[in-house]
């Protein structure tokens, strides 16, 4: 596998400013976003639906579509720089070393190819191995995600297969060719509620048996808390906190955190949608200056309306986006 | 004239494969009505035997002979029997087995329809993928625009212009005929084996080949454009698979399917519509035949021909759908249900 480098994350995003350039102006769809994955952590995700989750995933992999571009900031995996690679070698971290698992399992397999050709052409793309050794990798992996009769099955087509059972497919390809990293973006939102659960099972076992990190992008704090060993919050393009999941829950700092948490009403029910603060996002032709959550914010006071606050470092692992906890400020109030 | 199929676990080839003959029958008999109309409606088929001195008792009694008093079913069902063993009667112009004038010219419409086809097919599909991948640069738009004017020009224009261009200005091809044939078995003539029948086929070809290779081209592109933007492909592409193996083994695929669809239909277009390109070209095929029969009203010859062209759309049709099944696994027989 990759150089070992036991010092420094597995993958670190610096500044990131991801732009549309459109007719009336440049839209700033992720501005200044930082953070870090540690090896074999997983990092949820979450925000309104419009907050930049998915461009964040698809800035990492390197799949932004034009016109959108990185226009800011630089993304490490193990200290080297991934932004601005060359194509062909951006072409061969992607499902090597990062991988990714989409939201909707109906759509993300080719209808024409059985799992097995979808599968062994995707272990040949990064693995130097004949035919025959990839197969066998490829029915080891199956009936690893939990395909039953994974040898038989693993050459029916993708419409063979139920919803849960395809996206577990997805799980297999994503993890093909053992990346150290796998973004799964809203990986169980259009499955039944009921597999939803041991998808994420899935995921979360094998990328632990493998050390692989994982990003967790959902909609679903319960699957946050129970899933995710940090989280961070995307609100408007920017981050609002970030820190391990049992404080961020416990004890959100930033306002809108607290909003979100004051969404759900316990830690085991699921599938809450974020949307229980008054108003609604802005649209990124229509952010307001200072503080993105300002028209929102019921704490907010005057510099968050002219100054945009940079995350600030609460404790070893925690940092939070809001002027409250500003140290001066604090020092102030004290 | 084209059915989509659900993806149906429980049908089966066999019913399939039954439900597209019990259509065709039906096509053909309809296509068979509209014939026979013509036998009985335009012209009448006394006067065209008889001469000028005939007498009316003698006509009144050929009448009876030929069976034209009989009710109208039984008539046309006699008709659909001849017509089945391919006999449709003597040409009134040319007095041969109508049978025989269409074999002996059908070889030359089959070459340059089946030409023109491929033709329309590789460029069509070649300048579709191109134009869909290199959205934006001169050479795609420079296609796209001439495209444009392939699909506006009618065909006897292009026809008569690249005469024009490459037989009377340039003088690199014939501008008429079909060169030097080689008889190939007892009913095949072929243009193909020679230097001078090749050449006389360049230009038809392309005429007729053209309108369709622009459809083809514009389809292919739509196609693909809509296919890369797929949920697959942008997994395809975050699994790290090449834009060679993207592009052509995962879009094209996908995209072939409705153009499969597509050519196949044309591909009965084309024979249709060689009537014009055979004119200009005055190449000796069916299309040629059937004009003249029009202008002479030989109608045991215009029912032939109306009766071929439906055979050979009914014919591709049912190719092109059992092709469409092999395509499309979703279509299949669900064999993973069967194994169950
Ligand atoms: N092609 C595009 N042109 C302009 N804006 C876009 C485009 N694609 C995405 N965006 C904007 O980027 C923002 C973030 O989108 P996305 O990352 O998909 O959100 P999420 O995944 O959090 O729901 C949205 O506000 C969306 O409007
Ligand atoms: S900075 Fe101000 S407006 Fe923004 S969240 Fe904190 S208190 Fe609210
Ligand atoms: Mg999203």
């Amino acid at each position: 596998m990759a150089p070992v480098h036991k010092s420094g994350p597995l993958l670190s995003v610096r500044d990131l400013v991801v732009e549309f350039p459109t007719r009336r102006g440049t839209l700033r769809a992720l501005d200044k976003v930082s953070f870090d994955i540690a090896e074999g952590e997983v990092l949820g995700m979450v925000g309104e639906s419009g907050a930049g989750k998915s461009l964040t995933g698809a800035a990492i992999i390197g799949l932004l579509e034009p016109p959108g571009r990185i226009a800011g900031g630089e993304i490490l995996l193990r200290g080297e720089r991934i932004d601005n690679l060359p194509r062909e070698k951006m072409r061969r971290i992607r499902g090597r070393r990062i991988g990714m698992v989409f939201q909707d399992p109906l759509t993300s397999l080719n209808p024409l190819y059985t799992v097995a050709e979808q599968l062994i052409e995707t272990i040949r793309t990064h693995m130097d191995v004949s035919e025959k050794e990839a197969r066998k990798r490829a029915v080891a992996l199956l009936d690893r995600v939990g395909i039953p009769a994974a040898a038989r099955r693993i050459d029916d087509y993708p419409h063979h297969f139920s919803g849960g059972m395809r996206q577990r497919v997805v799980i297999a390809l994503a993890l093909a060719a053992e990346p150290e990293l796998v973004i799964a973006d809203e990986p169980t939102t259009a499955l039944d509620v009921s597999v939803q659960a041991q998808i994420i099972d899935v995921l979360k076992e094998i990328c632990a048996e493998r050390g692989a990190s994982v990003m967790l992008i959902t909609h679903d704090m319960g699957v946050i808390a129970e899933t995710a060993d940090r989280v961070a919050v995307l609100y408007a393009g920017r981050l609002a906190e970030i820190g391990p999941v049992r404080d961020v829950i416990q004890a959100a700092e930033h306002p809108y955190t607290v909003g979100l948490m004051g969404s759900i009403p316990t830690l085991t029910q699921t599938a809450e949608r974020l949307t229980q603060i008054p108003g609604s996002m802005p649209r990124l032709d229509a952010i307001q200056q200072g503080c993105a959550f300002n028209p929102r914010c019921t704490r907010a006071f005057d510099r968050c309306r002219v100054e945009r606050p940079d995350l600030i470092a609460r404790g070893e692992e925690r940092q939070v986006a809001c002027w409250l906890y500003d140290p001066a400020k604090e020092a102030q109030d004290v | 004239m084209l059915t989509v199929y659900a993806a149906d676990a429980g049908s089966d080839m066999l019913a399939f494969i039954l439900r597209r003959l019990v259509q065709s029958v039906i096509v053909m008999l309809t296509v068979a009505l509209v014939a026979f109309a013509l036998f009985r409606f335009v012209g009448d088929p006394i006067a065209s035997m008889v001469g000028q001195e005939t007498t009316l008792a003698e006509r009144a009694e050929l009448r009876d002979a030929l069976g034209l008093n009989d009710p109208f079913v039984v008539q046309f069902g006699k008709f659909v029997a001849r017509a089945s063993t391919g006999d449709f009667g003597i040409s009134y112009r040319l007095q041969q087995p109508v049978m025989e004038l269409i074999l002996s010219r059908l070889p030359a419409t089959l070459e340059l329809a089946l030409v023109s086809g491929v033709l329309a097919f590789v460029f069509g599909v070649g300048f579709g993928v191109y134009t869909a991948l290199r959205r934006g640069n001169w050479l795609s738009g420079t296609i796209m625009t001439a495209s444009l004017i392939g699909v506006s020009l009618p065909t006897f224009l292009i026809g008569v212009l690249l005469i024009w261009v490459f037989a009377v200005e340039l003088q690199w091809l014939p501008s008429f005929g079909r060169g030097e044939v080689v008889q190939v078995g007892n009913w095949w003539r072929t243009g193909l084996l020679t230097e001078s029948g090749r050449a006389s086929l360049i230009l038809p070809a392309i005429t007729l080949g053209l309108y369709q290779m622009t459809l083809i081209m514009r389809l292919v592109r739509a196609e693909m454009l809509e296919v890369l933007r797929t949920d697959y492909i942008k997994f395809a592409r975050a699994r790290g698979l090449s834009n060679r193996a993207v592009h052509f083994g995962h879009a094209l695929k996908n995209t072939l399917v409705p153009v499969i669809t597509i050519t196949g239909l044309q591909l009965g277009s084309i024979i249709a519509f060689s009537i014009i390109t055979e004119t200009v070209f005055q190449w000796p095929g069916v299309g040629a035949l059937f004009i003249n029969s029009v202008r002479f009203v030989d109608v045991p010859v215009m029912a032939a021909y109306l009766m071929l062209i439906a055979l050979v759309f009914v014919v591709i049709n049912l190719v092109v759908d059992l092709l469409y099944y092999a395509v499309d696994p979703r279509l299949r027989v669900d064999r993973a249900n069967a194994r169950h």
